[in-house]
């Protein structure tokens, strides 16, 4: 799979002009002529009207690019935008070219709900890649669901839910907390937690989940407190935390929060590079650091399936290609690889099941394994999920984490995950 | 109402408007669009409830609540929570740790179904609530203020205050009302499917109906006395005190009207669209109402359901073809409007196309009717019953 270089695949894009126009012509020449061995006929591959035609297929992008979540979903859409570059660039999809319909869900949960019907209804594309929050998921879930649609979602989320119309491609809530907690209490000795997050469901699925971990454990919970989605004063926290002195902070606060939350911590005297306690996150990706300062959360860990600086070929290919599409000052968290999962996967279910319709990508799903993803290697379980790896990374001041640890193994997503309830 | 032949002038050529709204709405539209677009302007027309509620509450009587998304979610939750313990039954939740209870309880360690959603099982109960519970906060809240007479822009800042207040605490809530999430999911309404196209058309022909009915409910209010005393303490509240009037009743009485619309707007909010969050409870969403009504023309109670639609379709149409810029020209489109024409739709329509309407029909532009001697400027006096003359009397601006 071409996954060198962005340059050509159809539609322009900042690039150099030679080498795209060559690169251009070698592609057409290439699909010129598959097309006319291989490429399927189109009402063969599409019995359900889907957006098809003998040389494209229509997709939908549905990520908040305004409001208050665009500054985390903006990395979605560039990621998912240059998977189906790369996609096209390297022959499209059973001898199709992608195209998308990009839509903006304003951070607004109805919003998502109006224009996922629209991308299915009127747009007929064949996949969707895109939601963000849970709200919004669940918001859009119930017409995907009605229009058999296919979703592919990125965040990293609660669980609790495995619908046939979606392919997670994030991390549900036990990937990314059992691993992470078992390390702490192995590497770093820890005994005692406290739980923090914002007021919502993953949060707090999140910690219920990690209570019921470290009971497991034997080890304590020393406290456990939820402050609204945008809350900035963390200080009566912060003296608790200093009361408690817990060897963990559990860590779950999202968006804005997270700037005030750190840098009340900084300025109450607490260096997390002494790790007394020391705090573990799994909400804070190299997109937010951006945001809260890389000096503010130097020394903190965090539990994630990817990091930026993740030291294998895939992802140096990876990074390199995000960068030249969009910037050298571009970072690449968690869930923006996520985002780039999704048109890859489905490009293989669609070969795999020779056809675009979705109950045949459905069927075809299961077991599909992407070598060349940054992460490293993933495949799809039997319940839409990914088998992926938990990794533990350590906040550098340049706003980058440095990998100190990742399980052997994949980690099998549970999302209804047995005595956790 | 043909018969009252002073007036028949008048109503028959305001009838003629409310015709042209009707053919618009029933006809018109549902042949032009297929039935997603239909479904979209079922929505947008739900907003127009709160809208028509709108122009008599601050169109009229100069009461300016910027919290009617509290009317409008608070009808709208109690549509959604008969849905959802609908939606909800032992079979469906099978998967849950304690079954037969809405999904988002049961992730929240509830184990039990809390009291208050009890009486939601009963459908007659959920019409009523619709109507009654945005109905008594609003009475409540309109007791508390009016009569203290509190007024203006402090009982702007108040409505707004209870707006932000009513979304924290259903945020905050999230085991007993689904916080950020909402409540999701709906699918049935005793037994009808109102996810499939024919149901969306029904409901939407619904909206239409129930929409008429507050048409006229509003334009019965305007068209009494009580209309009249409403404009008259906009203007000159001391002076109907004075008269004898007990004006905190009469604000109570309005504020009421409009919460009643605006809860079944609300309403037919969730079964349009499927589902109920606190977005649409909060400030931006309460302000937004506003704008539907300060773009219809705030006097109109027809400019308000064009406003409302002409809005939401423009959100939609350029947040499809301009994902990233469509905020700036929903901005554009706001101060042009406000700055161009600041009574709105209805005031452009009675300055440049009444004039042009009465020359097509050759009538004379001063029949003098209901006040016969005043030498108001032509087109205005025109207007009908829409625009009472007592409007050009005074100001609504001044109070």
């Amino acid at each position: 799979m071409g996954t060198t270089t962005i340059a050509a695949g159809g539609r322009s894009h900042k690039s150099k002009g030679l080498r795209k126009s060559l690169a251009t012509l070698a592609a057409s020449i290439m699909l010129a002529t598959s097309a006319q061995a291989a490429t399927p006929a189109t009402d063969e591959v599409n019995t359900t009207g889907l957006a098809v035609t003998d040389d494209t297929v229509k997709v939908g992008i549905l990520h908040s690019i305004t409001g208050t979540m665009a500054i985390s979903e903006i990395g979605s859409v560039q990621a998912e935008k240059l998977a189906i570059e790369q996609i096209n660039e390297s022959g499209g999809v059973l001898g199709r070219q992608i195209e998308f319909v990009q839509e903006d869900g304003a951070s607004d949960w109805p919003t998502f709900a109006e224009k996922s019907r629209k991308l299915l209804r009127q747009d007929n594309v064949a996949a969707i890649f895109g939601a963000w929050t849970s709200a919004s998921r669940k918001a859009i879930l119930p017409v995907i669901e009605q229009y058999n649609g296919m979703l592919y979602y990125p965040t990293f989320y609660e669980g609790l839910e495995q619908s046939p119309n979606v392919i997670y491609t994030g991390q549900e809530a036990t990937q990314q907390i059992l691993a992470g907690i078992d390390w702490a209490v192995k590497e770093k000795g820890a005994k005692t937690f406290y739980l923090l997050g914002s007021d919502y469901i993953w949060p707090r699925t999140s910690n219920k989940i990690a209570r019921k971990h470290i009971d497991k454990l034997g080890l304590k919970v020393v406290g456990e407190e939820y402050y609204p989605l945008g809350h900035t004063q963390f200080n009566s926290v912060i003296n608790k935390i200093k009361l408690k002195k817990p060897d963990v902070i559990f860590a779950s606060v999202v968006g804005g929060s997270n700037v005030a939350f750190y840098k009340q911590m900084k300025a109450a005297g607490v260096d997390f590079t002494d790790e007394k306690p020391l705090l573990l996150t799994i909400s804070v990706t190299e997109d937010e650091i951006r945001g809260i300062g890389g000096e503010n959360v130097e020394g903190i860990y965090a539990s994630m399936k990817y990091f930026q600086s993740l030291d294998n070929p895939n992802n140096e290919e990876f990074v390199a290609a995000f960068k030249e599409a969009w910037g050298d000052d571009m970072v690449i968290g968690d869930v923006t690889q996520a985002a780039y999962l999704g048109p890859w996967l489905w490009k293989m279910a669609v070969e795999k099941a020779g056809s675009f319709d979705i109950d045949k990508i459905r069927e075809a799903s299961p077991g599909i394994e992407f070598t060349k993803a940054p992460e490293g290697y993933v495949r799809i379980h039997e319940n839409h999920h990914l088998w992926s790896k938990t990794r533990i990374g350590r906040a550098k001041t340049d706003g980058q984490y440095e990998v100190v640890y990742e399980t052997d193994e994949l980690m099998e997503p549970d999302p209804f995950p047995e005595g956790y309830q | 109402m043909k018969n009252t032949s002073p007036l028949k002038w008048f109503a028959s050529r305001e009838g003629l408007y409310y015709l042209a709204l009707a053919l618009l709405l029933v006809v018109i539209l549902p042949l032009a669009l297929d039935p997603f677009r239909l479904n979209m302007v079922g929505k947008y027309l739900t907003y127009a409830f709160v809208a028509i509620g709108l122009v008599m509450c601050w169109g009229k009587a100069g009461i300016l609540s910027l919290g009617q998304g509290v009317f409008f979610g608070l009808g709208g939750y109690c549509m959604a929570m008969f849905l959802k313990l609908e939606a909800s039954t032992p079979e469906a939740t099978a998967i849950q740790s304690t079954p037969g209870i809405p999904d988002f309880m049961d992730w929240n360690q509830l184990t039990e179904l809390p009291w208050f959603w009890e009486p939601f099982h009963s459908f007659s109960f959920t019409l009523l609530a619709i109507v009654g519970v945005p109905v008594l906060l609003a009475f409540i809240i309109g007791f508390a203020m009016f009569t203290r007479r509190v007024g203006g822009v402090y009982f702007a800042i108040i409505t707004q205050a209870i707006a932000a207040i009513l979304t924290i605490l259903i945020i905050g809530q999230q085991g007993y009302t689904g916080g950020v999430n909402g409540i999701t999911d709906l699918q049935t309404l005793m037994g009808w499917d109102i996810r499939t196209d024919e149901a969306k058309t029904i409901l939407y022909f619904v909206c239409v109906g129930l929409l008429f009915v507050c048409l006229f409910v509003a334009r019965f209010v305007q068209n009494r006395k009580l209309g009249r005393i409403l404009v008259a303490m906009n203007a000159q509240e001391n002076r109907v005190r004075f008269s004898g009037y007990d004006v905190a009743a009469f604000k109570i009485f309005v504020f009421c009207l409009a919460a009643a619309f605006a809860g079944i707007g609300g309403a037919l909010f969730t079964l349009i669209v499927g589902f109920m969050s606190p977005s649409f409870i909060g400030i931006v969403a309460s302000i937004e109402m506003v704008i539907f009504c300060a773009l219809g023309g705030r006097l109109s109670i027809l400019g308000a359901v064009y406003g409302a639609l002409l809005v939401n379709a423009a959100k939609s149409g350029f947040s499809e073809s301009f994902p990233e810029l469509w905020p700036f020209a929903m901005g554009a489109l706001f101060i042009g409007v406000v700055l161009a024409f600041p009574n709105g739709l209805a005031g452009l329509y009675q300055t440049y196309v009444m004039p042009l309407e009465d020359r097509l029909f050759k009538r004379k532009p001063k029949a003098a009717v209901s006040a016969p001697a005043k030498p108001a400027p032509a087109a205005r006096q025109d207007e009908g019953r829409d625009y009472d003359p007592m409007l050009d009397q005074y100001s609504p601006e001044k109070s």
